[in-house]
């Protein structure tokens, strides 16, 4: 079973790249681009056939791994 | 006094590591990543480098990697760990030091020297050290130190913080940091001060003739300290 986690930085942590990315929109003249955040998309292919179950393996490995939570809030899609 | 240094596949500083440790006296040992145990050592240095490529976070895969169980054992029963650059991200990743090094403010590499302050003298790393300013060398691009405000007030509290970037006169500003960490925070202690992790690179400024000595000064002091 294939589970999708989209790793973001959390709300109020400066993401340079992200700026640096909406800059170069505006720049572009992408005028109405306001903000732009950048993340990190995982497809995890989990030899579980119980959706439930694979997501909280996958949930597991996001706190242990995929996601620092110092700075980073994941989401399970 | 014993030490070993652990090689990541992607470390860098490790062989520099080594002689700045062997040239003042250090009984230096290297130990690879995958070994189950580390020999006996008075010191456990996580050299700098790209560990991983820096895949996923700088340090988080070297943070699971097999020797890291006995880093952490050492670390929790008292004994020194010392994170370079991107072994100071691997401490944060193990949760021995609190935070995260993120990418620098302005996006760029820095390879440049630096000064930086020595903000506690009540641990083993730089008790009687006869400076307060270290000219030392900084080669990141994800050094710009993030903690929640939490996080920071018990760094400040117990006297964690152990290095912060300035100038030469020792001022402390915006001007003298050089990519965004918070209070100019160059480097931390864990709440023991056995585990210090920071930035710059104390390896690559001990000799006259090529860069400087304060670096030199940094691991005499730890020698010193010991006996």
């Amino acid at each position: 079973m294939k589970i999708k986690v989209i790793v973001t930085l959390k709300n109020g942590v400066l993401d340079p790249q992200g700026k640096a990315i909406q800059q170069t929109l505006n720049g572009m003249n992408f005028g109405n681009v306001e903000d732009v955040r950048q993340g990190k998309y995982f497809e995890i292919e989990v030899k579980e056939k119980d959706e439930k179950k694979a997501k909280s393996l996958v949930d597991d490995m996001c706190k242990k791994l995929l996601a620092n939570l110092v700075i980073e809030d994941y989401k399970i899609v | 006094m014993r030490s070993s240094v652990i090689i990541f596949p992607g470390s860098n500083c490790d062989r520099d590591m080594d002689v700045a440790l062997k040239k003042f006296g250090f009984k230096n040992q290297m130990v690879w990543h995958n070994d189950q145990s580390i020999p006996k050592s008075d010191l456990i240095v996580l050299p700098g480098g790209f560990s991983y490529g820096d895949y996923l976070r700088c340090g988080s895969i070297a943070s699971k990697s097999k020797i890291i169980k006995s880093v952490i054992d050492f670390a929790n029963s008292g004994g020194l760990v010392l994170g370079i650059c991107n072994g100071f991200q691997i401490l944060t990743e193990t949760g021995l030091l609190n935070g995260i090094l993120q990418q620098n403010k302005f996006l760029n590499f820095i390879c440049s020297n630096v000064y930086v302050k020595v903000k506690d003298k009540q641990n083993k790393y730089f008790k009687d050290l006869k400076k307060d300013l270290l000219e030392l060398h900084i080669a990141h691009n994800e050094g710009n130190y993030f903690c929640s405000d939490d996080e920071l007030k018990s760094l400040e509290d117990n006297s964690q913080i152990a290095v912060t970037y300035c100038g030469v006169d020792g001022t402390e500003n915006e001007a003298t940091n050089p990519n965004g960490a918070i209070k100019n925070i160059a480097g931390i202690f864990n709440k023991n001060k056995n585990v210090l992790g920071m930035m710059p690179h104390p390896e690559r400024m001990i000799d006259k003739y090529l860069s400087g000595e304060d670096g030199s000064l940094f691991f005499k002091n730890i020698l010193d300290n010991f006996k």
